[in-house]
């Protein structure tokens, strides 16, 4: 009786894992460019996991969307223009090169920069040469100074 | 009663948390010195408090006591041992009473290890890591109490999540709290020596030791998690930059920065506002990591408890604890005094560059983590930021990094040569070079990543031992002239090589798994046989087996190189009946050069005993662990040098203090 529970739940439960074999195209150049995009693509569903990588149905049927658009001859930028058409740019692991992403795209360079400025700063300042300079007043500086008082 | 026990015993701690956060900076403020030491004790009792609270529901785990919320909500009767202990652990509540666990004891540590610190920063040390004690103890019994009885207790328990039925897994989180909460202490220091207004080689002593045990317990915690997702998540990924994943190697790349400059701080007293930024940076970075899972503010794989109560909770703890320590900075940091001089050249260049490059790759994975929600809040669009953004933006740091280590680690301190040094390099550029040309030639597949990760490999692993050889005087002096040498080398040295060491290996792991590995897939029945990248795979059968609580369909494969046979691999799909889950157990027959990896797949129902299979070869896949773990041995290494044993500073302070001399 549990036995027979369990085949039950196991039928029901059983997640179609990943890219499945009868998913995969003869071609294996196509289906090589088909790997490559899924790697790109998030799966709708799920949690920041791509398509080429998710149990879920959905993730299932943008794979054969996928190769179903290659097999028709879109090159791979049309493969992707299509999905971001229907399904937004939420649907790209790797966001869009444009202006609204200009911060993510451009912070770390900006950051290493600034960085990169204020390290080469810190380090000139800490020359000995430049520590010297920084320092109050050479024995010359102090004589001077002296004279200077005495001299009011 | 044990559990009542147990929430009592986590009342009394906060009480005593609360006494040692007030009276000791009471005490340092006025000058008392009788109140000051009042921090020893209450740290102690917190301690205990909280060890007999975890004891206590350890205890309700292990007799699988239903009556208690937590328990039934987790655990089963049929549960193996070792995951009814994990099972403790393996939530949101018992989580958090692990961390206020570390918590207190690294509080404790601080205050049984630390006889010769000065009185003021001791007190103050200990009641900033109060602080943090009374806001978390504060958030678990308003908001998550793991001794919560329930009124009718269920016969058997929900289970554990069983993915988290796993060795690898049982102990990650404890690590990763190790190390987490490892920077609250180097935290508590930075603090406490803002308020006292000084920093000096004493300090950065005491706190080189915390950032440098944190970040080897976080190395451990997520070289665990990531070997873990390897056999257990059925496709043999290791690192997906999940928000999760993210939170946990921010505070790592600001500790490996944090370590780095303690060392400035120590030996050459400069770098001292810097050190004390970062000490405060990494561990917000760690509240913001427990923010992360624990809020639902970031969907990610393996956050639990989705409730908003708790996160604004947290995020109130990150607000004050963040926004008060930077403010604090901002306040007396000008006050402190700059320290040695070095020239453009020298070793405390090369750690600049080395924070330089590890804050900025920090701040980009922080940027990337959290640019959904920014981009949401600002104009209402949704994107996605994944695996392809982070490796693209990521790797050129470590590429930059991992040119500059070897040179960076030998230049001498305050003022060097660089030709002088490069030249020493030499033999192991060539040497990196030829590797390069070599594998990018034999390659049979058309990979860039993998020679260049290879031949940065050999000159980080070459570069290391190169400095150790030079300080032996290896091929200069005699043979034992140089055994002797070696011998006597401080265990700090020994433990850097190892480390930087540690890290050309893990780079051989990355090439090779993200260069070369090889994929196929197929629908198999018994005895079919698949072909992957020179070798092939024998589908046997599968069998139905049966565990302690759960069920699995178990297949065989024989794994083979041309005719010979190598290896068998089983690889199971389990199902747990009480939690309604299935798992995938993948097969895998580990190597140095390469891994055999296969997962069975589902049953293919239109053609009778018909599998799903995929096979993998996943080249220097172990090297991965294994140069982890040479990370996380040098961190040993250094940890055991004999600077920070107890007594060493008290006996050189003694001698000749520490203070720092011009370069010229």
């Amino acid at each position: 009786m549990r036995g027979a529970l369990l085949a039950l739940a196991l039928l029901a439960a059983g997640p179609a894992s990943a890219v499945q074999p009868d998913e995969v195209l003869d071609d294996p150049a196509l289906e090589a460019r088909a790997r490559t995009l899924s790697e790109e693509i998030r799966c709708l569903v799920c949690r920041n996991e791509s398509i080429d990588e998710s149990n879920a149905e959905l993730a299932r049927d943008l794979r054969l969307l996928v190769r179903e658009r290659l097999t028709a001859g879109d090159t791979d930028d049309e493969v992707m223009d299509y999905l971001v058409d229907r399904y937004g740019e939420f649907v790209l692991l790797r966001p869009t090169f444009t202006a609204g992403n200009a911060v993510l795209w451009f912070g770390g360079p900006a950051l290493l920069l600034m960085g990169l400025g204020a390290s080469v700063m810190y380090i000139r300042r800490a020359r000995p040469e430049a520590a010297a300079r920084a320092a109050p007043l050479s024995e010359a500086e102090q004589a001077r100074l002296d004279a200077l008082l005495k001299d009011d | 009663m044990i559990a009542e026990l147990g929430h009592f015993a986590l009342v009394l701690a906060l009480m005593t948390s609360l006494v040692q956060t007030v009276v000791p900076l009471v005490g340092a403020q006025a000058g008392w010195s009788d109140w000051m030491r009042v921090a020893t004790p209450s740290a102690s009792a917190s301690f205990w408090l909280t060890a007999l609270a975890f004891a206590a529901l350890t205890y309700s785990f292990v007799v699988s006591d239903f009556s208690v919320e937590l328990v039934a909500a987790n655990s089963h009767s049929l549960k193996p041992m070792i995951y009814k202990v994990s099972g403790v652990w393996g939530n949101h509540e018992g989580s958090l009473l692990l961390w206020v666990l570390i918590l207190t004891l690294f509080g404790a540590l601080v205050a049984w290890l630390g006889t010769n610190l000065p009185d003021g920063l001791k007190a103050r040390t200990l009641a900033v890591q109060g602080a943090v004690g009374v806001a978390f103890l504060l958030f678990m019994l308003l908001t998550s109490n793991p001794f919560s009885r329930l009124e009718i207790p269920p016969l058997d328990g929900n289970d554990l999540n069983p993915l988290l039925q796993d060795p690898g897994l049982a102990f990650h989180p404890p690590f990763l709290y190790l190390g987490y909460v490892g920077l609250s202490t180097a935290f508590s220091f930075a603090v406490a020596a803002l308020i006292e207004g000084r920093v000096d080689a004493a300090w950065a002593r005491w706190v080189r030791p915390w950032a440098l045990s944190a970040w080897m317990f976080l190395t451990i915690g997520i070289a665990l998690g990531s070997w873990w997702a390897y056999y257990e998540l059925g496709w043999g990924g290791w690192w997906f930059w999940d928000p999760v994943e993210n939170a946990s190697f921010m505070p790592w790349l600001a500790a490996a920065a944090l370590l780095h400059c303690a060392i400035v701080v120590e030996k050459r007293d400069t770098l001292k506002s810097w050190t004390i930024l970062l000490a405060i940076v990494a561990f917000s970075l760690s509240l913001l990591g427990t923010f992360i899972v624990r809020s639902g503010l970031l969907t990610s794989v393996h956050a639990f408890a989705s409730d908003p109560t708790r996160g604004v909770f947290i995020l109130g703890i990150l607000v004050v604890a963040v926004g008060g320590s930077l403010a604090l900075f901002a306040w007396r940091a000008p006050a402190m005094a700059p320290g040695g001089v070095f020239g453009v050249v020298s070793r405390e260049s090369a750690l600049v560059m080395n924070n330089l490059l590890l804050t900025v790759s920090c701040g980009v994975v922080l940027l990337g983590t959290f640019m959904p929600i920014i981009r949401e809040a600002w104009d209402g669009e949704i994107i996605s930021v994944g695996p392809p953004f982070f490796n693209l933006v990521f790797t050129p740091f470590m590429v930059v990094l991992a040119i500059i280590l070897p040179i960076g680690a030998m230049l001498p301190w305050k003022r060097g040569k660089l030709g002088r040094t490069a030249l020493t390099l030499l033999p192991a550029a060539i040497l990196a070079f030829s590797v390069l040309a070599l594998v990018w030639a034999f390659q049979t597949q058309r990979s860039t990543l993998a020679p260049v990760g290879i031949a940065l490999a050999v000159w980080l692993v070459v570069g290391s031992l190169w400095e150790l050889a030079e300080r032996a005087k290896l091929g200069r002096a005699s043979a034992a002239e140089s055994l002797r040498r070696l011998a006597r080398l401080p265990r700090g040295d020994w433990g850097k090589a190892v480390a930087h060491a540690g890290l050309g290996v893990l780079f051989v792991g990355v090439a090779g798994i993200e260069g070369w590995k090889q994929e196929g897939i197929a629908a198999m029945a018994p005895g079919d046989v698949l072909q992957v990248g020179g070798y092939a795979y024998r589908f046997e059968g599968v069998e139905n087996v049966r565990g302690p609580n759960y069920f699995a369909e178990r297949g065989a494969f024989t794994a083979l190189r041309g005719e010979r046979e190598i290896g068998t691999l089983a690889s199971e799909k389990r199902f747990y009946p009480v939690a309604q889950m299935p798992t995938t157990e993948a097969g895998i027959d580990s190597g140095l050069f390469r891994d055999l990896y296969v997962t069975l797949g589902d049953r293919q129902t239109d053609a009778g005993d018909v599998w799903a299979v995929r096979a993998y070869v996943k080249p220097f896949a172990n090297w991965l662990w294994l140069g982890s773990g040479l990370m996380a041995l040098g961190a040993l290494f250094s940890l055991t040098d004999r600077r920070y044993r107890v007594g060493a500073v008290a006996g050189r302070k003694a001698a000749a203090p520490p203070s720092a001399v011009p370069a010229e």
